[in-house]
């Protein structure tokens, strides 16, 4: 069984990063693995989009244009990647920047208005996690404890932000398995 | 060891410090640089040697220098840069000096793109700089692999006394694999007392010892260049290394692909077993030598229509293929270029279009 998930925004916004921890998750739990950047010639502020495919074999392909699930964290990459997602797939859409819906009646849409939370929590650079967590706990692609793990080590160099991500992994989850 | 999840990039930077390589120059070009950014903060932490050339054509002749030595030494780069090293390659292959590169290509000609491409096969294979020589090319098709043909590059390098080359592709570089290192991949340093230049303080245990390329006199350049060949005639007999898939039964085509393209056409050959459409693999692992042997056989099989070379350039290894294929069966190309790579539904639609 292979799944595969595109995370897309704006560069700065953490999608290489929030990628990254989903398929650090799927590693530990035994899962193969592949991330996969897109590396144009990128800046601050430009678009990113990063795909993580997650399989229970060898992986082939490194080119997904149809994943399972979308992250969207902008409206632009929600415009551009919402009709290429598998039918039964999760759009996640972070409503704080994304004020329109996907126009599929065929996925389940995830609302979450990460970056509100996150200025909630204390800082906007936490939505990121905000949105893998609450996106892990609908999708269930990943062991959300696993992940919570993975949050907590990716961190481990910057102690002081670890409390910050944990409630910012928290009110994801809430969200997620609501 | 436990598995980690790292860069193509950066694991190839790890994997050549688990080799004994403790001497890497280089200078920036995507989408390779992360090797540089890795080594430049790892490599002081086991008291190796980061150094920034200020050109490609400068770190090429850092890199034979530091061979000349019998040091372990690997330079990366991209297709740009490694054209500016072409002629130090070429003097490292006539010096005979064991040296790894790296190529993690890009698209061409010229500054071409930073998107992935196999546009280097035939620098890579054919010999990109001047002379008589050719340097044992290996290609991964993910990190893992990548990992293990670096580490397999410096013992390789020096049992030819060559430079050696992993030709990658961007999405090698770029992409992020669980990866181990296998420790039983390390081979210690062999002996090069025979030829290296090691120092004044060596000279009173061994003859002085001159590395160079320039053999004046037309009859001694000759055995030079017959050496050489005998060395590349024993790299074909020893050194071929492919990947059979799905080859065992019946198959109405042959693909022969590498690198990330091999793994688009695993989905695709995958894909069309589901609907009862057999196609057989043979994934070169190193590009020189060529596995002509393999291809021969399998395209020979009586079920076999076809063969195609599937690949990210414009017409290149099907060259290698259809030398190896010898007439048996049509031989044909099918590849997108330019940092576009086929999709398994485009490798799909033309391998049945082929039967």
């Amino acid at each position: 069984m292979q799944k595969e998930v595109m995370f897309a925004g704006f560069g700065g916004q953490g999608i290489l990063l929030s990628a990254k921890l989903l398929a650090h998750a799927a590693m530990k739990q035994g899962f193969q693995v592949m991330w996969i950047p897109s590396y144009g010639p990128e800046m601050r502020g430009g678009t990113a989009y990063c795909t993580v495919v997650v399989s229970d074999r060898l992986i082939g392909s490194p080119i997904i244009k149809n994943p399972s699930h979308l992250v969207a964290m902008n409206r632009p990459s929600l415009e551009k990647f919402a009709s290429v997602v598998k039918p039964d797939g999760v759009v996640l859409i972070n409503s704080s920047l994304i004020p329109v819906r996907s126009g599929r009646e065929d996925v389940q849409e995830l609302i979450v208005p990460a970056n509100e939370i996150a200025v909630g929590l204390g800082s906007v650079k936490c939505a990121n996690i905000v949105a893998v967590s609450a996106f892990a706990a609908r999708s269930g692609m990943v062991d959300v404890d696993i992940l919570r793990e993975c949050v907590k080590s990716e961190f481990a160099s910057k102690a002081k932000l670890i409390p910050l991500n944990m409630d910012a992994f928290d009110q994801g989850l809430k969200i997620g398995m609501s | 060891m436990a598995k980690v999840l790292m860069k193509g990039n950066e694991a190839i930077g790890e994997a050549a410090i688990r080799a004994g390589c403790l001497n890497y120059f280089a200078y920036p070009i995507t989408p390779q640089s992360e090797v540089a950014e890795y080594l430049a903060k790892r490599l002081p932490e086991v008291n190796g040697v980061f150094l920034q050339g200020e050109s490609e054509v400068a770190v090429g002749y850092m890199i034979f220098g530091a061979a000349a030595c019998g040091e372990r030494v690997m330079t990366t780069s991209s297709s740009p840069g490694v054209s500016l090293m072409s002629e130090a390659i070429s003097y490292i292959a006539g010096a005979r000096c064991p040296a790894v590169f790296v190529n993690i290509v890009r698209g061409g000609p010229g500054l071409g793109g930073i998107l992935p491409s196999q546009g280097d096969y035939f620098q890579a294979t054919k010999g990109g700089g001047h002379g008589d020589y050719h340097m044992l090319v290996m290609a991964p098709d993910g990190v893992q692999e990548a990992v293990e043909m670096t580490m397999r590059a410096f013992p390789l390098a020096e049992k030819y006394r060559g430079p050696v080359m992993i030709m990658g592709d961007g999405l090698i570089g770029q992409m992020m694999e669980p990866v181990e290192f296998p420790d039983n991949l390390y081979t210690p340093p062999t002996n090069k007392d025979e030829w290296a230049t090691t120092g004044m303080d060596r000279r009173n245990s061994r003859k002085k010892n001159i590395v160079k390329s320039l053999y004046l006199d037309p009859a001694i350049l000759n055995s030079h260049n017959m050496l050489l060949k005998s060395q590349y005639d024993q790299m074909k007999r020893e050194e071929v290394r492919f990947e059979p898939y799905n080859i065992d039964g019946e198959y109405k085509a042959l693909v022969v692909s590498y690198g990330t393209m091999s793994r688009v056409c695993k989905t695709a050959i995958d894909n069309m077993k589901t609907e009862g459409f057999e196609v057989a693999m043979i994934r070169p692992q190193t590009l020189f030598p060529f596995p002509e042997k393999a291809i021969h056989e399998a395209a020979a099989k009586e079920s076999c229509q076809c063969v195609v070379s599937i690949e990210m350039s414009m017409g290149q290894m099907v060259e290698d293929v259809d030398r190896s294929v010898k007439g048996q069966k049509p031989v044909t190309w099918f590849g997108q270029c330019g940092g576009e790579v086929p999709t398994p539904e485009a490798v799909m639609e033309h391998v049945r279009s082929l039967v």
